[in-house]
Order: structure tokens, then sequence, then C-alpha cells
């Protein structure tokens, strides 16, 4: 046993503990969490910053809202409901199509219009809010993601999480959904994670569960070795989320949408630490270093480029 | 810059932890070696106070009541003794062995109502103190063929017993035979109470010439005796043996009695006798008091320093100490919980939520309690996933699982009850809110993540419970926060530091095991 602490050590692999002591209790003031908890603050925030994200078409506060809403479902063929204070994708429903007046969730099943009230009510009613604070339910734009991940994801969206520390993008992945994740993009949930050289913007090996995979289950293909298209724009886009919110560590979740480029999807306080297994690498030395130089990072085109001399894979 | 601060806040804690231990462990080492307060429980120093209450109603005459009232005994000192009436007159005296008041008045009607307390402190004498001579013996009388039959039992007896104990033993291993043989059927006649067989049993004794006694007592439980009802008291018998007065438990024929057998008086006669008064109605009540260890430490305080005691724990009434005693170990459970969270990584549902369940352990068992949960949480998460079909809203939801939840702890102590567990009537103390938040949880969790991971922190729950009330209910544990409850100063200091800990958790190591390879 304390070999493996001494081999984690040595590896630099930030754990739970240490992440909240000394990053997130540190360089997360506590009065900033409203806008990356709330989903619907940081689409405002983003909106105002000229940051591209998944466009709102509406928004139930109410129980009784919901009778209101027939107008915008039948404007639209497909959209995301999703809660504003979720946590984990959690209560995340995917619709692709409507057939007949029902509509069809990603995983192909149709559901009818009370269904999705009930799930909106269920949002509503602090299901999958933190502490069970009453929320509110988004419906927003379906992403249809770049063509790039057709052959290594199963249904849903993959998504792009950069760990961004003081402004400098440090560490990266594409979580990329499979069948057992029911199409989220989750990794607990049982989605495929792949680590990004940040350098370049390739993807490395990836890791499901515990294990460290080459091909992704459901189709086959190789998930090494994609290069993700506008690696440097993604990379800038990430690094500007520390003036738009100012937390100091925060996890950036970016799509790339194949109409509208990257979109960020939502922003996190407290990101998880599963990226440094998809990167085989601990966070640790990464965090050292931008804690020792940021000072000398003026702009976010020198912590880009800061980020990119120091973190090749 | 942003270092130093981090730097500066880990040196603030350090003074506070080390400030709050301090000043716990002074107090706590003050409180053990000045005042000397107990470190450990004792179990036998257990004091009990004794209270009987005669009443009855005046008849507008003279009244004269006399109560035997418990001596001093080699096992039991009979302190601060108090006799509560008004306008009688009191005279306490030995009679005869016995202690006996009497309370007299020349006039009274209506009811009446006269206490009598006491003190009952365990004392531990190694051996029977020798009371001199042999008492005389009156030969008692036996009838035609009783007194053949006490004969012929007798010489049997003394066939096969080498002293006075095995005889006194063999004799009421015969009294007590459930197919009893014809000499003593002719002693007992048929279905004999136990206070006849005792009685027997002295004359037999008496006839074979061997002093012999009748005791009566009570036995020194958290209970009340009516005798009004006709309650039998306990009975047992007393052998003048190598010149001191021997214990036989009547049943099983053991010397010396059980430890918590108060003799209050010897001879069969009544405990009260009454004159000039009617509807007569006695009832003894036992309670116990604090330990005597820790009596005797807060009276040495109280002398020396008033004000330090003046403020403790021990100067609430005994029935709130009793739930402070309760109280004051959830800080424990709470540390225990901080220690497998953050340093192991025991996943829970709800932060404190098995620290409640464990309390509730401490009243069902751990085996029962393990089992009423499971029970508990299946049926409830049953019906909860049948509820999800009904789409409702998630307050009203919960709610109605509440009522469920409820409605089922009644059920589950009536059925239990009517099979006869009465473990399963204590499953009204389990905190069913917590209990309706788990269910509701643990039914998201399994439909979001999978069974898997609802039933893994479901486990995760009651493991941690287990192990919190394992711990909670050391004795020693318990007997420290009460009697020292400054130390929860310590505790204090030890979680503050605890949540600086940034170092692996024990799961992490499992779940970052492919880091470490290569």
């Amino acid at each position: 046993m304390f070999r493996l602490i001494s081999m984690l050590r040595k590896k630099g692999v930030l754990a739970i503990n240490k992440r909240n002591a000394d990053y997130v209790l540190r360089y997360n003031p506590r009065r900033l969490y409203p806008l990356v908890d709330d989903k619907l603050r940081t689409k405002e925030l983003a909106h105002a910053n000229a940051i591209a994200v998944p466009e709102l078409y509406a928004k139930v506060e109410l129980e009784g809202q919901v009778h209101h809403l027939q107008d915008v479902l039948d404007s639209k063929d497909d959209f995301v409901l999703k809660p504003a204070h979720g946590s984990g994708g959690e209560g995340i429903l995917v619709i692709t199509g409507q057939v007949n007046g029902k509509y069809r969730k990603s995983d192909g099943l149709l559901i009818d219009r009370d269904e999705l009230n009930h799930h909106i009510f269920n949002i509503l009613g602090g299901l999958y809010s933190i502490g069970g604070q009453p929320d509110k339910a988004l419906i927003e734009y379906r992403v249809l993601f770049d063509p790039i991940f057709d052959k290594i994801s199963y249904q849903g969206v993959p998504d792009i999480r950069i760990i961004v520390f003081l402004g400098v993008p440090v560490m990266s992945m594409v979580r990329l959904p499979t069948r057992m994740s029911d199409g989220k993009a989750n990794l607990h949930q049982g989605a495929l994670g792949a680590g990004i050289d940040i350098s370049s913007g390739v993807t490395l090996k990836a890791v499901l569960g515990n294990d460290i995979v080459a091909a992704h289950p459901d189709t086959g293909s190789s998930v090494t070795g994609i290069v993700i298209p506008g690696w440097e724009e993604l990379l800038r886009l990430a690094s500007r989320c520390y003036e738009l919110t100012g937390l100091g560590y925060q996890g950036v979740d970016i799509v790339l949408d194949r109409q509208k480029g990257p979109l960020i999807l939502e922003l996190n306080a407290r990101p998880g630490l599963n990226v440094q297994i998809a990167n085989n690498a601990g966070l640790l030395p990464r965090l050292a270093l931008v804690e020792q130089h940021h000072q000398d990072l003026k702009d976010v085109s020198q912590r880009v480029e800061f980020a990119k001399g120091h973190f090749a894979a | 810059m942003r270092k130093s601060a981090g730097q500066l806040n880990k040196l603030h804690l350090y003074i506070v932890a080390s400030v709050l231990t301090v000043a716990g462990l002074g107090l706590f080492l003050y409180k053990a070696l000045a005042l000397g307060f107990p470190l450990l429980p004792r179990t036998t120093t257990e004091v009990w106070t004794v209270e009987a209450r005669v009443s009855f109603v005046a008849e507008d005459k003279p009244v004269k009541v006399s109560m035997f009232i418990p001596g001093s005994t080699r096992r039991f000192a009979v302190v601060d003794e108090h006799f509560i009436s008004s306008g009688y007159g009191i005279v306490a005296a030995a009679e005869g062995g016995n202690r006996v008041v009497t309370w007299s008045i020349r006039k009274a009607s209506g009811k009446q109502n006269l206490y009598y307390q006491a003190v009952i402190r365990p004392v531990r004498t190694a051996s029977p103190v020798p009371e001199g001579e042999e008492p005389a013996i009156e030969a008692p009388k036996f009838k035609g063929p009783s007194e053949e039959a006490a004969k012929a039992l007798i010489a049997d007896i003394k066939a096969k017993s080498a002293d006075t104990p095995t005889f006194v033993g063999e004799l009421i291993k015969r009294l007590n035979n459930p197919n009893p043989e014809d000499n003593v059927k002719s002693l007992l006649g048929s279905k004999p109470t136990q206070a006849r067989k005792v009685g027997q049993a002295v004359r037999i004794l008496a006839y074979a010439g061997i002093p012999a006694r009748v005791v009566q007592g009570i036995r020194l439980q958290q209970e009340k005796y009516d005798f009004s009802a006709k309650t039998p008291l306990l009975r047992w018998l007393e052998v003048f043996h190598n010149k001191a007065w021997i214990s036989f438990d009547p049943i099983r024929g053991k010397t010396p009695v059980p430890g918590d057998w108060l003799p209050w008086w010897r001879g069969s006669q009544g405990l009260v006798q009454l004159e000039g008064g009617s509807k007569q109605r006695v009832i003894l009540s036992l309670s116990p008091k604090v330990e005597e260890g820790v009596t005797a430490a807060v009276q040495r305080g109280e002398i020396s320093k008033p004000l330090l005691l003046k403020f403790s724990l021990f100067s609430l009434p005994v029935n709130t100490q009793a739930v402070y005693r309760v109280i004051l170990l959830i800080p424990v459970g709470a540390f225990l919980l901080v220690i497998l969270r953050n340093i192991v990584g025991i996943k829970t549902f709800g932060t404190f939520m098995p620290v409640l369940i464990a309390l509730a352990f401490r009243e069902t068992g751990l085996f029962s309690g393990i089992v009423l949960f499971i029970v508990l949480v299946s049926l409830g998460l049953t019906i909860r996933f049948y509820m999800e079909r009904l789409k409702l809203l998630v307050v009203p939801r919960l709610a109605a699982v509440l009522i469920l939840v409820v409605g089922m702890m009644a059920v589950l102590s009536v059925v239990t009850n009517s099979l006869g567990i009465h473990r399963g009537l204590s499953v009204a103390l389990f905190p069913m809110v917590i209990l309706t938040m788990t269910i509701e949880r643990m039914s998201i969790i399994w439909e979001e993540r999978g069974a898997g991971e609802a039933l893994w922190a479901g486990v995760g729950s009651l493991v941690t419970a287990a192990l919190a009330f394992l711990v909670m209910n050391i004795k020693y544990v318990e007997h420290t926060v009460f009697v020292f409850p400054e130390l929860l100063l310590v505790l204090l200091a030890a979680t503050m530091l605890l949540g600086r800990y940034s170092g692996y958790r024990l799961l992490d190591l499992y779940r970052f095991k492919a880091l470490a390879s290569g």
C-alpha cells in the first residue's frame, strides 16, 4: 500500500482531499460558485462576453409554465432539456426528434408529453439540484456534434473537458458516450475518456472505468491519434473562462458543433479528477508549474503558449 | 503571495487546535488527577434510591402503621433514610433481627400517604461476618403423615449430603422438582406457591436441627412493586452455618443469592401492618443513581471548586443527564464519520445519516437493527419504484414515502410483537425522515447509475453506521465523554486538523491504481 502511495506521489496524482483543500477552497471563492452552478447565469455571462453557447429556447421556473411550452416545443424538432443546477450530467434529457406528437429520446425510445412534463416537474422540484433546492429547467439547442467523433461515440454528445488553472489550460480529455453510459458523456456513468495532448490536440489513450483501452467498446474504432480540429481556438476559449468567472481552478466543457463550431456547454468549479487517468499523468506537477509562473502570464495568448510549451504529453 | 496566505491559515489552524487541545486536556487532567473523577466506568458501584409509599384510607380513629425497613447488611449499606409523613409520630426500632418503622397518630381521616426513602449502596465484603451464638431453634410441629414425610425426607437427604450447605441445596432441589416424590408432595400439598416452599423448607430445616429463616426482599432493578396487587416479593432462605447466616437461592439451591437481591426483612409476615385504616396499598419503586465514584468526586469538587461543578452536567436532573449521555456520543460518531469519509473514502447517503442510524442501533441492538434497516429500506424502495410510475411531483412524493415509512414502522412493530419478537418494537426509534431521504436518494442513484452503485452506497452507509455503533457503544467511550465532556474540545481540534488533511484517501489508491503502474 505504501508503495502505491509513493508511486502516486511521484506521479503527482491529485486526489479529492487535496483538490478541495488546496485548489478549490483556495482559488475558488464561494461567492463565484453561482456563476457556474446555475447554467442559466453561465449562459448569460458567456453571451455578454461574446462566448458561444448552445442557444436557449425556453426556461421553466414554475410548474404552471409547463403548459405554455407548446409553441416552443412545436417549433423545434430536437432540443435538450436540462436542470439549471444539475451536476454530473444528471437529469439531462436529449430529444432528437418528434413522431406523432411523441418525443424521441437519444436512445431511440419515444416518450409522450406527460412523461416530458414529469421530467420537468422533477427538475423544478430539485431532484437533480445540489442539496435538493428548487430548480429551473432549461430547454436549449441540441448540439449536432462534429463528424470527427462519429466513429468513436455511441449516441449522445462527446464533449471536451479542459482543466484551466489560473487561466492556463493544464490538462484535457474528450469524453465519449458509450452504450453503457446511456449516451451520457460522464465517466462514472461508463463513458470513455481519452486524454488530449495539450500541445498538439491529438488524442492519447483512453480509459473505460479503471481500464486503459485503445478502441471504442461499441464502435470498435480506435480512439487514439485523432486530431481535434481548431485545438488552438479551444485552448483560447477555455483560457478566457478564467476572466469570465474568476474561478482559479475550473473545468471547462466544450462541444464541437458541426455548424456553430465550439460551444461552451458548462463550467465546473469542482471538476473531477478522472482526467488524470485518461492522460496517464498527475495534475500536481502542472499545477505547481502554473503557480510558479502565472504572475508572468499577462494575457490569453501568453497563457495558451505557456500551456502548449510545457504540457506536451 | 497566495501560498503564504495559505501557510498563515495553516498556522492559525494549528494555534487554534493546540489551544483547544491544551484547554481540553488540562481540564481533563485536573478533574481526573486533582478531583479524582473516575477514568473508568464502574458497573458494581451503582447506587439505588428506593422509595416505599404506603397509602390507605383512615377511618377517623387512631392509626398505627408498622412497616419493615431494610437494614445494612454485609452486601448493602442503607444510607440517607427519610421518613415523610405529616403529623405522624415516627419510631424506628430493631425487632427480632429486623428494623421496623412505626408511624402513629391519634386521629386521622381520609386518604393518607406515608413515605420511606433510602439510598442503597452495594458494598463488597469478602466473607460472611460471624454473628456469634447459634440461635435457639423451636422445633416445629408437623401433623400426622407430614411428620413421617419430613422425617423420611431428612433421613434421605442426610444420607446424600456432606454438610449443611449441601443439605440445604439438596432440599431446595427436591422441593422444586417438577415431579416431586411422595414425601415432598405430602409436605407441600398440591400446587405449592414459592412462598409455601420456602416456608416449609425453614420448618423442615428446623426439624433437622438447622436454624433457618425466610428472607423477603426485592431485586435492584428499575421497576415498581405494587403490594395491593399481591405481587410476590422475592423470598429466599437464610441458614445459620459456621456462626453466620448464609443465603440460598430458593430455586437453584445455590449460595449466595445474586448480588442484586436486597433483603428487606426476615420472617414470613407481611411488609406492613395497619391498624385503624383500610384500602391499604404499598408501592415500592426503585431508581438507579449516578455512579458513586462520580458522586463522591462531585462532592469533593463542590467543596473545593464550587464554580466548576455548578456549571457541569452533574448539576442537571438525572433524566436530563441520561439524555446527554447519548447526545455526547454524537460528536464521537461524527469524528468517526470524518475519518471514514475523508481518510478511507467510503461513500454514504447523507453526511450524518449513519450516525443517526447508529444511535437507533443502540436501542435495537446491532443485528436486529441491521435487519430492520434493510427490511425498511427495501420495502420503501419497492414502493418508491412503484410510485415512479405515478409521476408525482418531488415534494408530495417525498411526503408520500415518509407517510409510508411511518406506516411500515407501525406495521412492523405490530407484526414482530405478535410474533413475540420484542426487538421489533424498537423500530420506532429509527429516524424516519432520514430513512425517507435515504430511500429517495437510493432510488435516484439506482435509476441514474444502476443498481450496483446504489447498493454499494447503501452498504457503505450501513457499514459506517455499524462501525459508528460499535464505537459509540463502548462503555468507556460513553463514560469518558459524559464525565469528561471537555475532551470534546480535543475531538474538535482533531476534527479541524483532519479538515486540512489533503493526502490520499484509501479508496483513491484503488481509483488511481492504473496511474501507478506506468
